[in-house]
């Protein structure tokens, strides 16, 4: 955190709830980035992301029962592919904080944390279809909203759509 | 025998018939058969397709199957400037287009970290408020008509009449809006327009009642829907649920209230959640009392904005629009309460570009609907189509 800055409340229960993680599994979580519209950290050490997420969810300090959102982000430049989830402590703590992870750009896989959260099982099918991350230990890893046989991922920066489906002309 | 008497009488059918033939064909070799619900059946609201695996009249599965309005919302998002994505946001939810097109001014806004006019809050809380009871009165007379009752379907749609025809006045559309900008407002509202609204919460508070009266009051309905479907809190929050359907499990969450934005701190109102007494918390029945009930919260706080809203006096809707949109490098998350529960936005920018680099929307109805599988297990068919009516989805905004 930068010296002098006003730091709202949110901000400040979202920096404690990141240093009871970060306490927890060190080097695992990256630094806390407490920026005013999305206080974030970064899951490192991806494989422990099934173990961190419980933890977010049943430690009684955490209690993150909510989970907003999981969106999808590529980033052409680093040669990556990522998610970013919105957790929030519904109704008990109401402390929030998102969680970034990332993973190589060409069949990059994750931990599905379906287990964990009902959300994100469909939220992941939805990064898998948009996006080509395959998350392992996904009860039902499929397409969700494009046509099972459908090529290619459409939210990658360079997704070319395919000439024909079906024998339909696609592009218009 | 025993039981074979009991089913044989009628005496218990409507909820628990599923449990009885469970026990009349525990030793019976039935096959299972598959059901494909839609996407052209009336009662799944849209293009919905639901593959039922049915034993009898039992379902032992329902998956939905999504996508027939899939137009990937977010890539266009990435192909045009800030600005040009409010039309869009009509299109998610087009039954609450205005609630929609809030939730992104709000998500950009936040981003540019820009102050809007007083009055211009006001308005669009006014705006978001009417075009909710409009969407509650679609999904409370849709529902109805799933049931078998049709005359509060007419009734509702003849009430919703009144409030589109307000919403086209002020922005020249009946339902996709492109009113609620960055910034501001396209244009402020007609001279005469609070009088209007206000003559129109005379005329819809007894409607209302009415309307409860009609479908609460009525014994089918509530055989329909009573103990149909139940949701624990618990699992509700683990499903990520929101909105009336999260109420409706005995939750007091409300974005208005507990992450407020826009004047809902300035405002009074009740968060609706069923007490108990009439029906089973987190059953069907008891999300149709929220929404019947929220709508009149919506009139309350329609009221008090009347009330509270400065002259229009030197008032400039665009005076705070920038001239050109382009937020600093950052990513914001940033979500409102919609009539079907919380719709977020998360925004990316570069900081270079006038086009967000991505530009998610988490619609309600997509999370809502997926806890389809659970609530759908051991019900009967009919049954399914009182759950399907009590989600309430609109498939513009489960499949973007």
């Amino acid at each position: 955190m930068e010296e002098g800055k006003v730091v709202s409340q949110s901000v400040q229960e979202s920096a404690a709830a990141y240093s009871i993680i970060q306490e927890r599994f060190g080097d695992a979580v990256s630094a806390f980035n407490a920026n005013e519209t999305m206080p974030f950290l970064e899951v490192v050490d991806t494989d422990r992301w099934v173990e961190i997420a419980l933890f977010m969810r049943d430690h009684a300090k955490l209690k993150f029962n909510y989970m907003a959102c999981l969106t999808g982000v590529d980033y052409p430049a680093d040669e990556k592919v990522g998610i970013i989830c919105n957790f929030e402590s519904l109704a008990l703590l109401n402390h929030k904080i998102a969680v970034k992870l990332k993973c190589v750009r060409k069949n990059g896989s994750l931990p599905s944390v379906a287990c964990v959260w009902h959300t994100a099982n469909w939220h992941e099918r939805e990064a898998y279809d948009l996006f080509g991350i395959t998350f392992t230990g996904h009860p039902e890893m499929k397409r969700i909203l494009c046509p099972d046989d459908w090529e290619g991922y459409p939210l990658l920066k360079d997704y070319k759509v395919q000439e024909k489906y079906h024998g339909i002309k696609v592009p218009y | 025998m025993q039981e074979l008497d009991t089913v044989g009488q009628g005496s218990v059918r409507v909820t628990r018939i599923s449990e009885k033939l469970v026990i009349l064909e525990k030793d019976l070799a039935t096959e299972q058969m598959v059901l494909a619900m839609g996407p052209q059946h009336p009662s799944t609201h849209g293009v919905l397709k639901l593959e039922c695996l049915t034993d009898g009249e039992v379902i032992t599965e329902a998956i939905p199957v999504l996508g027939y309005l899939h137009r990937c919302f977010e890539k266009c998002c990435e192909n045009i400037d800030y600005p040009a994505v409010v039309p869009y946001t009509d299109r998610l939810d087009y039954l609450a287009g205005m609630n929609s097109e809030f939730a992104y001014a709000l998500a950009v806004e936040k981003l540019l970290d820009i102050e809007i006019p007083r009055r211009a809050e006001f308005i669009r809380v006014i705006m978001a408020e009417l075009n909710r009871i409009a969407s509650h009165l679609v999904a409370i007379g849709t529902y109805g008509i799933d049931l078998g009752a049709f005359t509060p379907f007419l009734f509702c749609f003849r009430d919703r009449e009144i409030i589109l025809g307000l919403l086209e006045w002020a922005s020249g559309a009946r339902m996709l809006y492109n009113y609620i900008w960055i910034g501001g407002l396209a244009c402020d509202v007609p001279a005469d327009f609070l009088k209007r609204v206000r003559e129109f919460i005379t005329y819809f508070r007894p409607k209302a009642v009415e309307l409860q009266e009609l479908l609460t009051g009525n014994e089918i309905f509530v055989k329909r829907t009573y103990g149909v479907g139940i949701m624990p809190a618990d699992v509700a929050i683990n499903y990520g649920w929101s909105g009336p359907m999260l109420r409706g499990s005995g939750v007091k969450w409300d974005l208005r209230r507990n992450d407020p934005y826009s004047v809902y701190p300035e405002i009074d109102f009740k968060v609706v959640v069923p007490d108990g007494k009439h029906s089973v918390i987190g059953d069907c029945l008891s999300r149709h009392i929220v929404r019947a009930v929220e709508m009149e919260e919506s009139l309350k706080i329609i009221e008090q904005c009347i009330d509270k809203i400065p002259s229009s006096e030197g008032f400039n809707s665009r005076s705070a629009i920038p001239k050109r949109i382009r937020p600093k490098a950052g990513e914001v998350y940033s979500r409102a309460e919609n009539p079907r529960g919380e719709l977020g936005f998360y925004i990316e920018s570069d900081g270079k570009s006038t086009k967000p680099i991505r530009c998610k929307a988490r619609s309600s109805c997509f999370v809502n609907l997926s806890a389809m599988k659970d609530l759908s297990k051991g019900q009967l068919i009919p049954d399914l189509v009182a759950i399907i009516g009590s989600i309430d989805i609109v498939l513009g905004e489960v499949d973007r």
